[in-house]
């Protein structure tokens, strides 16, 4: 560490029993909460107000949507695996854990784009549609931008970044935690957005 | 990056890229003077057009560029849509916010708690390096074809998605730069906010609880919810407004929209143009509340210290700043009331609109009780708290005729709303702001401002605020236009124009009051007075530590005793009590 930085504190903090980084994680999500919310509003507001397509109008395919809704529980459960790895000292376990949670979230990004976008917009549906689908394309890209932000965050840790787990095990555990938060807020906004879309 | 222990981390890593929050406190504050004085620049060639309807504009006219003024120098319509809309923005989010939050957020702030630093030095970096992209993208608006975005600074679609695409054919123009930009600030805000709550919670030295914080610190950390928690909100719209830009999408288009004769079927239709006014003043309406409980914080400190006596009523001050930032989360729609958004819900807003009152109320009256009886000292700073009162009480009570949807009828769109929220914002945000910047400036520099100067800078600015934003309200309630290029062309408009002349010589005459604060301000830094450690004699941590205060604040880590504001107590052989002096060092 540069010594114009703070020393790193692995301390929870008394007032609210989380270190710095889960902390300032918690507010982070707090705001994504209010960018997925405010997403989720303008969805009711544009079906309830204006000249919505009803849902047999529309051709969302539910399978590859539960197939993708699988995929990322799952890496949900792999990522919980990996940090627990990591917290019981069991490096080599917790880096399988984080690659299958990598393989799964790029599988999910795989069929997302190939057998749902491509294929749309090779139908001719496009943003532009309608309504519905304009705000299909844009909450699930949002979320498929933030699923690639995590694969990003978790290359780095396998990669490049690891060498922290050598010098400062417990520092490298608290950003597996961090990442984990994340990872299930990303995948909780999609339990929302699957029945929204494919469902209802 | 070095492994030594020194702190000499060369000049770029020091001065530009530095992750120290005094000099990104500093950068900001500077970055925000420099956009604030921009913006008000703007508006002043603005204000010619308004005075001297089709006159060219002297001096500068010549050099504007052909998307805002023509072959002679008048400034097109165009051209005065852009400015008003750009000088609205660069105020709220590259002005005010930046220097309040960012500025004196980070110098202050972490100071007053006895911190070494913030909590996330680098996200503290790069929040200021992303705040200075979004301003760079909103300064290079102006020169890509069809010019900045001349949508208004709310930007309402449909015509903001249609505004300059027609005539450019081109993705980079104004108003996809101000939505991009936009973009960018938020990301700074945001890095910034969650920065500012864990510090503020997380790194407080010992003893000193949630109740002993000094006010300013409080309306810290309630300004950063309401950024971490109002923002994103925009920024989904901003994102929704793109697509329709770029894409045809129409979550703003309804369907059959019919623009100047002509039917706009590119878009499939189905949108709410009212689904872009919730979610931008669901931002915008905290976001006033962010523009104003920083300078109650910054006049909180400087009231308490020159009256030299506790700030009257600290709890309810806190009790109602915190209830004011909850409130502020459902008050936006009375922006609303004339969209047809039916009666049921502006009775809703309208009567949250009156509970929000109430806490602003109990903070304006809470200082003014502060003040009685006091020996009140009359020095620059305070001479800017004590105006920010009346000003700031002008502009609330205006609000409330505009928060009441029967008499907003009359009202809405016109000068006067423009007045209202100006005598919050510039007599009142504006004037606390200096008062910060003179009160704060021995912390910073080592140095005093000249108090003579000080004094030409107030009186003047005082007087021309007035000048400037008093007629508007004249102007409003004859129900003229806010957002008119000629008001002559109208009776009456015709009828007022002696007051719109009026307030355009009082903003070139408060451009002028402002050379003795940049002059000051320079001049002061430089070769200014040698300050004292503690010159103001005040009870705060921040005058705890060198002036100024060096890598890591605090040569030892201070520990707190006693509330923020023990002035004057009783049998004590001072009249203030540092909160990290323990008793026995007192007595």
């Amino acid at each position: 560490m540069s010594s114009e930085l703070l020393p790193h504190t692995l301390e929870p903090h008394p007032v609210t029993g989380m270190y710095n980084g889960k902390f300032g994680l918690w507010l982070f999500l707090a705001s994504e909460v209010m960018l997925f919310g405010a997403l989720f509003s303008a969805y009711i507001l544009l079906r309830t107000h204006g000249d919505f397509p009803s849902h047999e109008e529309t051709t969302l395919n539910y399978k590859i949507g539960a197939l993708n809704t699988f995929l990322l529980i799952t890496s949900s459960v792999t990522m919980v695996m990996a940090w627990a790895s990591f917290k019981l000292n069991e490096p080599s376990k917790g880096k399988l854990y984080l690659w299958l949670t990598v393989f799964l979230s790029v599988a999910f990004l795989v069929i997302k784009i190939k057998f749902e976008y491509l294929h749309k917009i090779h139908h001719g549906i496009t943003p532009d549609t309608s309504t519905f689908y304009a705000i299909y394309y844009c909450m699930t890209g949002l979320h498929g931008l933030h699923i690639l932000g995590g694969v990003i965050v978790m290359l780095y840790f396998l990669l490049p970044g690891f060498g922290l787990w050598r010098k400062n095990p417990e520092q490298f555990t608290n950003r597996i935690e961090c990442t984990g938060l994340y990872w299930h807020f990303v995948d909780l906004v999609w339990i929302f957005l699957f029945p929204v879309f494919y469902l209802l | 990056m070095s492994s030594d222990h020194t702190h000499n981390p060369g000049f770029i890593r020091k001065y530009v890229f530095s992750v120290d929050h005094k000099v990104i406190g500093v950068q900001y504050a500077v970055t925000s003077l420099i956009f604030l004085f921009f913006g008000f620049s703007l508006m002043m060639i603005m204000r010619w057009q308004l005075a001297y309807p089709g006159d060219a504009i002297p001096l500068i006219g010549g050099w504007l560029g052909q998307y805002l003024v023509d072959n002679n120098g008048v400034l097109l319509p165009e051209g005065y849509n852009a400015l008003g809309a750009m000088h609205g923005t660069i105020m709220v989010f590259l002005g005010v916010v930046p220097l309040a939050v960012g500025g004196f957020g980070n110098y202050v702030m972490p100071l007053q708690i006895g911190a070494p630093d913030m909590a996330f030095p680098r996200l503290n970096m790069a929040s200021y390096w992303v705040y200075v992209l979004g301003g760079i993208a909103m300064l290079a608006s102006f020169f890509v074809p069809g010019g900045a975005a001349n949508s208004g600074w709310t930007s309402y679609p449909p015509l903001s998605v249609i505004a300059n695409v027609d005539n450019a054919h081109h993705f980079w123009n104004g108003q996809t730069i101000w939505l991009l930009g936009m973009v960018l600030l938020i990301t700074s805000s945001l890095l910034g906010s969650v920065n500012f709550i864990v510090t503020i919670v997380h790194l407080r030295v010992k003893g000193l609880t949630m109740f002993r914080l000094p006010f300013f610190v409080w309306a810290q950390l309630v300004t950063s919810f309401l950024l971490l928690l109002a923002f994103p909100p925009l920024e989904a719209a901003g994102v929704l407004q793109l697509m329709d830009r770029a894409f045809d999408t129409s979550f703003f288009m309804p369907t059959g929209l019919v623009v100047s004769g002509v039917v706009r079927d590119e878009y499939a239709g189905g949108g709410s143009p009212l689904l872009w006014q919730h979610l931008f003043w669901f931002l915008a309406h905290p976001e006033v509340y962010v523009l104003i409980l920083p300078a109650l914080g910054i006049i909180g400190e400087i009231i308490a210290n020159n009256t030299r006596r506790p700030l009257w009523g600290y709890k309810t001050l806190v009790y109602s700043v915190v209830f004011l930032g909850f409130m502020s989360f459902v008050v936006w729609a009375h922006h609303m009331f004339l969209t047809g958004m039916g009666t049921t819900m502006s009775n809703f807003f309208q009567t949250t609109t009156m509970i929000i009152s109430i806490p602003s109320v109990v903070i304006l009256t809470a200082m003014l009780l502060s003040l009685w009886n006091a020996s009140i000292r009359f020095n620059v700073p305070m001479l800017f708290a004590l105006s920010f009162l009346p000003m700031f009480a002008i502009g609330g009570l205006t609000g409330l005729p505009l928060g009441l949807s029967a008499s907003d009828i009359q009202l809405h769109d016109t000068y006067y709303v423009i007045g209202h929220f100006h005598y919050v914002v510039a007599p009142g945000t504006i004037m606390a702001l200096f008062a910060g910047i003179y009160f704060w400036f021995p912390k910073v520099t080592g140095r005093k401002m000249s108090t003579l100067l000080g004094h030409l800078h107030f009186w003047p600015t005082l007087l021309f605020m007035n000048v400037i934003f008093g007629p508007m309200l004249i102007i409003g309630l004859r129900g003229v236009s806010r957002r008119l290029w000629d008001q002559t062309e109208y009776v009456l408009g015709a009828e007022v124009q002696g007051w719109t002349v009026m307030s355009s010589w009082g903003a070139w005459m408060l451009g002028l009051s402002q050379l003795p604060f940049i002059i000051n301000f320079f001049y002061s830094a430089v070769a200014g007075k040698k300050s004292v450690e503690n010159p103001w004699k005040a009870t705060t941590l921040e005058w705890a530590a060198p002036s100024p205060p060096p890598h890591g604040n605090f040569a030892e880590v201070p520990v707190v005793y006693r509330g923020p504001y023990e002035y004057s107590v009783p049998g004590a052989k001072e009249d203030f009590q540092p909160q990290h002096l323990s008793d026995a060092k007192l007595s």
